[in-house]
């Protein structure tokens, strides 16, 4: 690995001259993505054969876990037992769900009937974990016809028109709420110090150093907890519950720690369960927190709502391949828009750094595993450089230590200073690009039930530029806790019939249909336990 | 006494021995000795908080901080998580608060106990100089406040080894979003865009894109100028 440090250091005045390499022409694209994306696998793939969307082609890891058998009986569960009776159930405490809770409450719905349900903590949540930033048009360069232009061209037009129309839209009014929250945007001279990201024509990323994700969540969190929102914690949904004719009328949460389920009835739901990266679709890494399993849509597909986009998978270019202690986690594609440029074994630059984010994981993967120019590491696994000295070199010294910060740290505390060396980088299994179909509001197929966040689909089409999660998170969440609040308004009296019906018919689809699975869902986390352990396990307590 | 081989360390969890492969982070080595967390893993990439780790080295008295998911596992490790701290939050209403340089202060008067004793600096996982920005604090001091305090992943190990018992990771958080709010200018433009957004300005140009067939899209999308 030194041998080839030495070369992309002998190789960086010129490129530092020369600048990156030109981006790739719209065939050139397709052609990469084609023979070198993971997506592109037919094989990896399969249809779905019950549900709403049967016939839809899926990552068969995901198809799996939605053709799965339900983990409790529901002859077991007592519905007449209710022991939360709200408006607004949140199902999620991340990031859109949050914002959702905030909103609802903004538009007239009590604090006290409302409760965000989630898995581990309020705020184990990917929102929190983003790095580079979150897109908005708000330069006068900009336009919101210009971002839209961008998420589209990006996500290869399979978007849902509408529904880009509305986060692009929506996106400087996200910043100005966020500025009334306090969240401290990166400013110079009263401005916002606005960046590229890949695929995007206007720089128009806003950053909070390379700790976006949480300085934007921690304060949405704080005030969800100033305006006294309700939560329950380590307390994932298991089950979505209709009214008998369909509708959305609440859920079953299972508590982690002490086994006991509880029947929640609602007059609204807000599904906000984010995404799939803790499922490993083709034995990828993955970047994404410990409950991202997709039990959002398993729920909400047993419900009747329909999926959207979901044979698309995002991997992020750039995930940490060494040291592998921290294989997988993400190297933030800031690092790129300021300059470090991608490289292979002998220093050279072989793609433009800022293409959309499929097109710069399948470069990556060519030049590691066609053109054999990958570097590979003591543990085996083969990568590229990433030549973040560079951004030192263009932007002053202390720029990654100031401005990447968390960049710095993270491989600091194995010894590597990216300020010195290049960090050797691989794609990593990143963001849910579909989900649950959803409208400009945030309405699903399945009356009552509002959904936002990763776990919605339509919005990114076939491919999320980097920045539009969270701004898709704010611009989604508020929609759909709004559209929540209102529905819940309008119905005066509560909702008389809980049931569990649909999860019995599902189960009985599953017989018809022929399929045999020992498998159970949703998942709610991944199992990581060696397979030692696992042979002599009896499973008592654990 | 440290049994480590080439390829395995011995580690001990709540005091317990257990031979794991080298190379993998405190996390991933208790999975490997068969935990399956529900507590103390979150992120598990150094954003969240949840899986703060108190251990000594075998021989040595001294007691270090680190987060499970960002640290490799090294032979000797005596191990405990402290996933949660019972510290309490004082609830406020950002738009109404008169943020002079008193407001930390007000809100929580137990920093008025800092000892100065720098514990807080050499248990916090992000290597954040804790003491000085409660220092700064004390000061009225909001924007050193929130700068200094800008990477905390509100963990909470400080605030659990504070021999004053000062909530440090729930008044930072608040000094940020003081300073988010009143001190951090409002760049113009944006206010600009959002009066002309509201006017219906960009209106008929997005009506118009949103029903454009794709090869249309395609066109301008080719055509764009890149900044």
């Amino acid at each position: 690995m030194r041998e080839s440090i030495a070369r992309v250091e002998a190789t960086r005045p010129a490129r530092l001259q020369d600048g990156p390499p030109p981006a790739m022409t719209p065939e050139e694209r397709e052609k990469v993505l084609a023979e070198y994306h993971p997506d592109y696998k037919a094989e990896k793939k399969r249809e779905l054969a019950i549900g709403v969307s049967a016939g839809n082609v899926v990552p068969s890891e995901v198809a799996d876990m939605l053709e799965a058998h339900l983990l409790v009986d529901p002859a077991k569960i007592d519905l007449s037992r209710v022991d939360y009776d709200l408006d607004v159930l949140i199902i999620g405490g991340g990031g859109a769900g949050t914002v959702a809770a905030i909103f609802a409450h903004q538009e007239g719905i009590p604090a006290e009937n409302i409760l965000i349900v989630t898995k581990l903590r309020h705020g184990d949540c990917n929102s929190t974990m983003a790095q580079g930033g979150i897109q908005a048009a708000d330069r006068p360069e900009d336009s919101p016809a210009i971002h839209y232009i961008d998420v589209m061209g990006g996500g290869h037009y399979a978007n849902k028109p509408e529904l880009v129309q509305a986060m692009v839209d929506d996106g400087p009014e996200i910043i100005r709420w966020h500025e009334e929250l306090g969240v401290m945007y990166d400013k110079e001279n009263g401005e916002y110090m606005e960046a590229h990201g890949g695929g995007t024509s206007r720089k128009r990323m806003h950053s909070c150093k390379d700790y976006t994700g949480k300085a934007i969540f921690n304060p949405i969190r704080d005030e969800a907890r100033n305006l006294g929102i309700p939560t329950l914690e380590f307390s994932p949904v298991i089950e979505l519950l209709l009214d008998g004719e369909g509708k959305a009328a609440g859920a079953i949460t299972y508590n982690l720690e002490t086994g006991e389920y509880r029947v929640i009835r609602a007059k609204a739901t807000v599904l906000a369960t984010g995404g799939f990266g803790r499922v490993h679709i083709q034995n990828f890494p993955t970047t994404n927190h410990y409950g991202a399993t997709a039990d959002g849509l398993v729920i909400a597909y047993r419900a009747g709502a329909k999926l959207l986009d979901m044979d698309s998978v995002q991997y992020h270019p750039t995930g940490v391949v060494y040291p592998s202690a921290i294989l997988g986690q993400l190297a933030t594609e800031k690092l790129r828009s300021q300059g470090a440029m991608p490289l292979n074994a002998d220093g050279e630059a072989f793609v433009y750094p800022l293409e959309p984010r499929d097109v710069e994981a399948a470069a990556i993967i060519r030049e590691c595993w066609s053109r054999e120019k990958g570097i590979e590491t003591p543990a085996g696994i083969r990568g590229v450089w990433l030549d973040t000295p560079m951004i030192d070199e263009i932007h002053g010294e202390g720029t990654i230590k100031d401005w990447l910060a968390a960049m710095w740290t993270m491989w600091n505390r194995h010894g590597i200073d990216i300020t010195k060396d290049p960090a050797l980088v691989y794609p990593t299994l990143h963001y849910q690009n579909g989900g649950v179909e959803i409208e400009a509001d945030g309405e699903t197929s399945v009356p009552g039930l509002f959904a936002g966040g990763e776990v919605e689909g339509g919005v990114h089409g076939k491919n999320r530029l980097m920045g539009n999660s969270l701004l898709g998170y704010n611009v989604f969440g508020r929609r759909a806790g709004i559209a929540a609040a209102k529905w819940a308004k309008k119905k005066k009296s509560k909702i008389k019939t809980l049931s569990l019906q649909h999860a019995v018919d599902f189960e009985q689809q599953l017989a018809d249909a022929g399929i045999e699975t020992d498998l159970q869902s949703p998942m709610l986390l991944p199992d990581y336990r060696s397979k030692s352990v696992l042979e002599r396990s009896l499973g008592r307590f654990v | 006494m440290s049994t480590s081989s080439e390829n395995t360390i011995r580690i001990y969890v709540m005091g317990s021995a257990y031979e794991v492969p080298r190379g993998l982070t405190i996390m991933n080595a208790m999975e490997h000795a068969g935990w399956r967390f529900t507590r103390g893993a979150g992120c598990r990439s150094g954003f969240c908080g949840a899986c703060s780790t108190v251990y000594r080295h075998e021989g040595d008295y001294r007691l270090r901080f680190v987060l499970a998911c960002q640290t490799e596992a090294e032979d000797g490790m005596y191990l405990v998580q402290l996933p949660f701290t019972p510290a309490p939050r004082v609830s406020y209403t950002l738009a109404e608060l008169n943020p002079d340089e008193n407001v930390l202060l007000q809100h929580y008067p137990e920093i008025a106990r800092c000892v100065s004793c720098n514990t807080c600096t050499k248990a916090c996982p992000q290597d954040i100089e804790v003491m000085d920005y409660v220092q700064a604090a004390l000061r009225g001091d909001i924007a050193q406040t929130a700068s200094l305090s800008f990477d905390c992943i509100q963990c909470g190990l400080c605030s659990m080894r504070c021999p004053a018992d000062i909530k440090h990771y729930h008044m930072a958080q608040m000094a940020r979003r003081i300073y988010g709010r009143y001190m951090s200018p409002i760049t113009e433009h944006l206010e600009d865009r959002i009066a002309e957004i509201e006017k219906g300005v960009y209106e008929e140009e997005l009506d118009a894109l949103v029903k454009m067939t794709r090869s249309e899209l395609e066109d301008i999308y080719a055509a764009r100028v890149v900044e």
